[in-house]
């Protein structure tokens, strides 16, 4: 069967699983449709917010971006993952002990103000929608590539599917199809890692064989090889490091931040049962996360050695299919400079000029080609592409219609909602947010990839220290607070759109403060809020006592009761 | 010692905990993986350079590591803080 066949059968089998676990299980009330009646168990929801993170970014995008850049890649490897820690020692505790549904809640009532939790439901809104509309264009290009249909036509698909499903089933429906949606990526993820594997080092386990000697009998390890073809062609040795120190450490700090601070994240550990079941549902988290995210740095250099070794100095007309496939959708440019009509793949320190353009994104889609795997395997890749991306759709969904059908509709505007009537409008919400983010998605406003990029430095600036000194100095009040996070997110948005949209042509490290860049400026948008915050704080007066009440409780080790009812 | 006593000793241990185990998670990434990656690359396991493997796989199994030996430490304390107080009750 050829490729585009195969592609049809691997994604309709998952669409068919996906829809049947909705129908299986939908949800009858808020309590279920917000936090799946909080009643799920820790390995489930590890496994359900592990797929709800890993985003088509994770799967697409990532082994692609490190490929190019080689051992800086790591600043999403660890950026990515270390916020886990963070989150499990730090955070899903404690959020899950005060109990109820969303960090909008947990700011307002700790900070004892309305004014602290429209900010914070203004930023879970503003974060998810830039997020969610990155997914739904990856859900366009995946149908676009191997399906053949229109990217509007794609996109409109994946809307229908996640409309389903988020709006039928809510939290609950929403984590179970994320269970089966993460065991289709995996699968899809580590089947062509391992066939690679096996080819070019012989050894079965990607995280091994990376550090391995190459098959071909030469006794080379893969990555000497790597650095080796590299500098040939005029690239930077692979291993090495090519950002300032200081940048990498700030990158680093602000991808973990954030991590730890994005709503729909903090979100998935209330609907466990009990206090310690968010601690180890962080941990299973962070495994199957692991699990990926060790495989990828692999299958970016097996990519990358590939890569240089198949298009580098061939002739043009005699480039293998897949080249001529991605060529047609315009991600891969080649321009015959010297006219010799051989393709020359070349790095900044070559004399001989560049004359082609890869992007990255088209790296682990096009990989199981590039190996010539067989075309099972790159339907699967695809099937797999559209679970990332839909999983993480479908969460960053719930988030916002839980933001404006729980925290503005019934705290701030009709507080006298009945059940059934906040559930209708925590539907409509759905509803029409899908159609917003379907909407980016055909006709993406060019920041939006940047954006989310940001939203990690945004959410570390501001979310990150109010939530941790909120639990963790009781000294803290409100006043403190908000001033901390006006500082920390006015300071670092300001620095983004300097260099990203006002000067964008100074975006060079002699201009950046201390060497930082925009990227990871977030970090440094932490540490002033939390120099802000804490005089500010001391100068006013403390919290009222039963906030102080509050904060103990939240700390002290009695069970949390049953989930929240929704007359809070 | 009173309920609140407890309580108190019961949240010292949790950031005594937390303050070994940041510490780990800290030298790991930003250490091993950051600051002295260039230094740790001399030493070679395999085809990987130690600041190499830590900066790509290493860090990442060391925070999987610290989420579970938390966990168990917590169960052991609160399982302790269970039985002192049912103690009491008695």
């Amino acid at each position: 069967m050829s490729v585009q066949a195969w592609t049809f059968v691997m994604v309709g089998i998952s669409f068919a699983l996906y829809i049947g676990v909705a129908i299986w299980s939908r949800a009858s009330s808020t309590g279920e449709f917000y936090i799946a009646g909080a009643g799920v168990p820790p390995v489930v929801n590890g496994m359900a917010t592990a797929a709800d993170w890993m985003s088509a970014a994770s799967f697409i995008s990532m082994a692609g971006l490190i490929s190019f850049m080689g051992r800086d890649g790591s600043v999403y490897l660890m950026g990515w993952t270390g916020g886990y820690v963070l989150l499990a020692l730090l955070l899903a505790p404690y959020l899950r002990k005060f109990g109820k549904y969303t960090v909008p809640d947990f700011v307002g009532d700790r900070y004892y103000s309305r004014t602290a939790r429209i900010v914070a439901v203004i930023c879970a809104i503003f974060v998810s929608f830039t997020y969610v509309a990155g997914q739904m264009r990856g859900v366009g290009i995946v149908f676009s590539r191997f399906l053949n249909v229109d990217i509007t036509l794609g996109v409109m698909i994946g809307m229908g599917i996640v409309f389903f499903y988020a709006v039928l089933g809510g939290m609950k429906g929403i984590t179970y199809t994320q269970v089966a949606q993460y065991c289709v990526l995996i699968f899809a993820y580590l089947v062509p890692a391992i066939f690679i594997s096996l080819l070019m080092t012989g050894n079965i386990i990607p995280q091994l064989g990376f550090g391995g000697e190459l098959a071909d009998g030469s006794g080379e390890f893969l990555l000497d090889k790597l650095n080796g073809l590299s500098q040939e062609l005029g690239f930077d040795a692979y291993t090495d490091g090519r950002k300032a120190t200081i940048d990498v450490f700030f990158i680093t700090a602000a991808l973990m931040l954030g991590t730890a601070g994005l709503p729909h994240v903090i979100v998935r550990f209330y609907t466990v049962p009990r206090v310690s079941a968010a601690r180890s549902s962080a941990g299973w988290a962070l495994l199957f996360i692991a699990i990926l995210y060790t495989t990828a740095p692999a299958v970016a250099a097996f990519a990358r050695t590939n890569l240089l070794n198949t298009v580098s100095d061939t002739e043009y007309t005699e480039v293998p299919g897949w080249f001529k496939n991605w060529e047609t959708t315009g991600l891969i440019k080649f321009d015959d400079k010297n006219g010799d009509g051989n393709i020359q793949y070349r790095g900044a320190h070559s004399q001989v000029e560049n004359e082609l353009t890869i992007d990255r994104d088209i790296m682990v889609l096009a990989n199981p080609e590039i190996a010539k795997l067989p075309n099972w395997v790159v339907g699967l890749v695809a099937a797999g592409g559209l679970a990332a991306a839909l999983s993480t759709a479908a969460g960053l969904l719930l988030v916002i219609s839980t933001s404006i059908a729980h925290d503005l509709l019934k705290r701030e505007l009709v507080q006298d909602i009945s059940e059934k009537g906040e559930l209708i409008a925590a539907r409509i919400a759905a509803g029409i947010a899908v159609c917003i983010a379907g909407y980016f998605g055909i006709d993406p406003p060019g920041f939006v990839g940047q954006v989310v990029a940001f939203a990690f430095g945004l959410a570390a600036a501001s979310f990150f220290p109010a939530i941790i000194m909120g639990i963790f100095w009781k000294r803290m009040n409100n006043v403190g607070a908000i001033s901390g996070m006006i500082v920390g997110i006015s300071f670092t948005a300001g620095y983004i759109i300097f260099f990203k949209f006002i000067n964008p042509e100074m975006n060079v490290p002699a201009h950046w403060l201390f060497g930082i860049s925009p990227e990871g400026i977030g970090t440094l948008g932490m540490v002033l809020n939390f120099l802000v915050s804490v005089p500010v704080s001391l100068l006013t007066a403390p919290p009222p006592p039963d906030v102080q009440e509050l904060v103990d409780n939240i700390r002290s080790p009695q069970e949390a009761g049953p989930p929240h009812e929704l007359s809070v | 010692m009173t309920g609140n006593d407890k309580n108190r000793a019961y949240w010292k241990k949790n950031l005594q905990y937390l303050g070994i185990l940041l510490a780990v998670w800290f030298i790991v990434s930003y250490g091993c993986a950051i600051l002295f990656v260039d230094f740790l690359d001399k030493i070679r396991i395999g085809g990987f350079g130690l600041g190499f493997w830590f900066a790509q796989q290493g860090s990442i199994y060391v925070f999987v590591a610290l989420i579970f030996i938390y966990v168990c430490l917590m169960n052991r304390l609160d399982k302790r803080h269970d039985t002192s107080n049912r103690e009491e009750e008695e």
